[in-house]
């Protein structure tokens, strides 16, 4: 783990894996994105990312669809270095 | 003996909850809201042996937090009213996340039974159970189901009767939080104990979980500020230790006891289940090929709206106008009877007006039921979000918005989707902005009396899209003002794609059209009435002799409440370029906005008056200027709607004020508007014509 090399999701291009490290939400929607699936340590496929617009992930078997700005708030580490 | 016992069945969305629920109750169903609240609440009948079964539907959920009503009103239902069982509905697919729900549930203590529903697609894709193993580790009878064939419903309902009757309390399975959370449960509990009293062991950890967890209904519950206090400092110590919130450790845990508990008992081979939808999506969320697919299919709606619904509309004015002549047979011919009037102008034109609006809404809703069902919906939010994002709502908006065109009634009740309140009232107040179906027939009457033959199809584009800009620009202007807040993140499931099952799609179509009946049978029915009185008193005495019957039927109405209001509103409208004869017309439109091309007829003495009315046309053109036409056209599309939207304003926001604030909000828009318009284009003499 390596705070460094995060990114926010918002910035991953279409078809890759990445691992979600740190979810910046307010009380309350952590718990609602944790409930969908959503909380560090998860990995995460995006599915389709146009750089504006919704991002679509895959999620353990669920696609979500994610407004760009949660998207921003969001970041992961590239999830081929390590598991 | 019979025995009856409640059920309440909860789940994910698009876990197939509502297929299982109308296969167990067919049409015993009866859909209500809870109170306070306008989330529907679903109830059904159903029998299993011996036993009487009180089924409830409870919202579809992902969790029981109190981040949306519909979470809450699920927590609530459990929590005081005690169902004798909850049966979870799991979609076996996706088990992970739908179980999450599942412990959620077990942590509160109540009798859970877990459906796995589609377990057929679950094994087809290389998913194998250890159901034995699984049902011992969660501490909770499984039951595999496949909801739209109907099998494994009986065995449910056994398991869940036997639970239901065994009476006693589940032991749940002890989910351990860690040292950390573990030690901080501890000391908010006894500090908790000495104030509140609970009924057992379960109860007390649950509510110190969810104030650990942030739970904002529960800790309005808790009134000391010393556990509060409390509270906070534990929370602020684990996120010092463990470098994340409280909130989100707990619900890592509670994964980690549902992947601990699956790898023993779960064995997944591929992961398949979306290949198909991800191969739809391909095309029908297509960067360029999304955007016409998607205009093609909501073309299509709007075509099997209007086309298919009007010859059964005409079926039904038929049966009115045939309703109408039978009732006033009871009269001799040509008597002045009140009752008479009542009954035929009154009760039967009245609701018969909204009735004919039934084919429309039942299609309508038809077209809206498969686009849900079948996983569409979700798409379409997903290419609209970016557009309507600038306009600070989010894709889900624009499915209402753009029903909008139809008819706003069905419109605003299709603003249910939005979870968000703010952006739930913002689309709902804008939306009679859209212009929809009902006003036609004034700009139908009104463009051709005034333009050009070659104006003609430009102006009617106008007006709609004048209708379009002023939402956009209110839509923004309230989100900025009144329904201020950030913009709610958006975070939606795209479900996989399913074939709509009729019954489902009937049913859901159901349910919304009676709702629609019922109104027209109630408060549409009561306005009617008082409409019709003020179009039809005081009663002029003396009939003046030597005038046409219709000269003699606008004294009439001139001499009634309405055309009183008509007359004394003159002075008001008079900026706006209208007289009394348009202030009457317009008092009309309120019952529906149609109706005024029939008031236009009256106040002008030209007889029955439709839209094609070239007498009447005759009469405008004398009487006012193309600039007042398109006034009146521009009053009409933006000042108060219809009564019955009004009506279905209150009670989609639960109170009068929001309603009431969309009448006057939209009134005095479109004063203001007319105003400028109609005074700029005076002064630089525009379409004053000759």
């Amino acid at each position: 783990m390596n705070p460094a090399l995060w990114m926010p999701l918002s910035m991953v291009p279409t078809g890759r894996s990445v691992l979600l490290r740190r979810v910046q939400a307010g009380h309350g929607l952590t718990s609602r994105l944790a409930a969908l699936g959503l909380l560090p340590g998860v990995r995460v496929h995006v599915c389709r990312n146009d750089r504006s617009g919704p991002v679509v992930l895959g999620v353990a078997g669920s696609r979500l669809m994610l407004g760009h700005g949660m998207a921003q708030k969001m970041y992961v580490e590239d999830g081929e270095a390590e598991v | 003996m019979k025995k009856r016992i409640t059920m309440a069945l909860a789940g994910n969305p698009n876990s197939g909850k509502t297929t299982l629920f109308n296969s167990m109750t067919g049409s015993r169903q009866h859909v209500g809201n809870y109170p306070g609240v306008t989330v529907e609440k679903k109830e059904g009948r159903c029998r299993h042996g011996e036993t009487e079964i009180n089924v409830v539907d409870l919202p579809g959920t992902y969790s029981l937090t109190a981040y949306s009503i519909e979470e809450v009103v699920a927590r609530n239902f459990i929590i005081d009213e005690k169902p004798d069982v909850v049966v979870d509905v799991i979609d076996a697919s996706n088990l992970e996340r739908n179980l999450y729900l599942a412990v959620q549930l077990m942590e509160l203590g109540v009798p859970v039974v877990l459906a796995f529903n589609m377990s057929d697609v679950a094994r087809s894709r290389g998913l194998e159970f250890d159901l034995e193993m699984l049902s011992s580790l969660l501490g909770a009878p499984i039951v595999p189901t496949v909801g739209h064939k109907g099998t494994g419903i009986e065995e449910l309902l056994d398991a869940a009767v036997r639970v239901a009757e065994s009476g006693t309390r589940p032991k749940p399975p002890e989910i351990h939080y860690g040292k950390d959370i573990e030690k901080a449960i501890g000391a908010v509990r006894r500090r908790l104990e000495e104030q509140v009293k609970f009924a057992d062991d379960i109860e007390a950890r649950w509510t110190v979980v969810k104030l650990l967890e942030n739970d904002s209904e529960v800790a309005k519950r808790i009134q000391s500020p010393e556990i509060h206090k409390e509270v906070e400092d534990e929370q602020a110590r684990i996120e010092k230790v463990l470098g994340d919130s409280a909130e989100m450790i707990i619900a890592d845990r509670r994964y980690g006891f549902i992947s601990g508990a699956c790898q023993e008992a779960v064995r997944s081979t591929v992961e398949t289940r979306h290949t198909r939808s991800d191969r739809v999506d391909e095309i029908v969320i297509h960067r360029v090929w999304g955007l016409p697919i998607f205009l093609g299919l909501m073309y299509l709606v709007f075509w099997l709206t209007f086309t298919v619904g009007t010859p059964p509309m005409e079926w039904i004015e038929g049966l009115f106008g045939w309703l109408g002549e039978t009732v006033a047979g009871w009269w001799p011919a040509g008597s002045e009877s009140v009752l008479r009037s009542l009954l035929v102008d009154g009760i039967i034109g009245g609701v018969g007006g909204v009735i004919i609006f039934l084919p429309n809404i039942l299609l309508l809703f038809l077209a809206i039921a498969i686009l849900e069902d079948s996983g569409y919906m979700a798409r379409a939010a997903f290419m609209m979000d970016r557009l309507m994002h600038k306009i600070g709502l989010h894709g889900k908006s624009f499915i209402p918005m753009l029903t909008g065109f139809g008819c706003s009634i069905p419109a605003i009740m299709a603003t249910r989707t939005l979870e968000n309140r703010r952006d739930r009232l913002t689309t709902m107040l804008v939306i009679p902005l859209v212009s929809c179906g009902a006003r036609l027939p004034i700009y139908a009457l009104i463009i051709p009396a005034f333009f050009p033959a070659a104006w003609r199809a430009p102006m009617l584009w106008t007006i709609y899209v004048i209708g379009i800009v002023l939402a956009i620009v209110c839509a923004k202007i309230l989100r900025s003002t009144l329904f201020k807040g950030e913009s709610v993140p958006f975070v939606m499931e795209l479900p996989p794609y399913r074939l709509p099952t009729l019954k489902g799609v009937l049913i859901h179509m159901w349910e919304r059209a009676g709702l629609y009946l019922k109104k027209a049978g109630t408060i549409i029915l009561g306005v009617s009435v008082i409409l019709w009185a003020m179009t039809s008193f005081p009663k002029t005495e003396t009939t003046e002799a030597g005038l046409s019957p219709e000269a003699q039927q606008a004294a009439e109405l001139s001499n009634t409440v309405a055309g009183r209001i008509g007359h004394a509103m003159e002075p008001v409208i008079k900026p706006l370029g209208f007289d009394w004869r348009i202030g009457t017309a317009m008092i009309g439109a309120f019952a529906a906005k149609e109706v005024f091309v029939a008031q236009m007829g009256i106040v002008y003495s030209v007889g029955e008056a439709d839209e094609e009315s070239e007498p009447l046309r005759d009469q405008l053109k004398a009487n006012y200027s193309p600039l007042v036409g398109f006034c009146i056209m521009l009053f009409m599309l933006i000042s108060a709607p219809c009564m019955a939207t009004i009506v279905v304003t209150k009670r989609e926001s639960n109170s009068w004020k929001w309603a009431l604030f969309q009448l006057g909000g939209l009134t005095l828009l479109a004063y203001v508007v007319t105003l400028i318009v109609y005074q700029v284009g005076s002064a630089l003499g525009i379409g004053l014509g000759g």
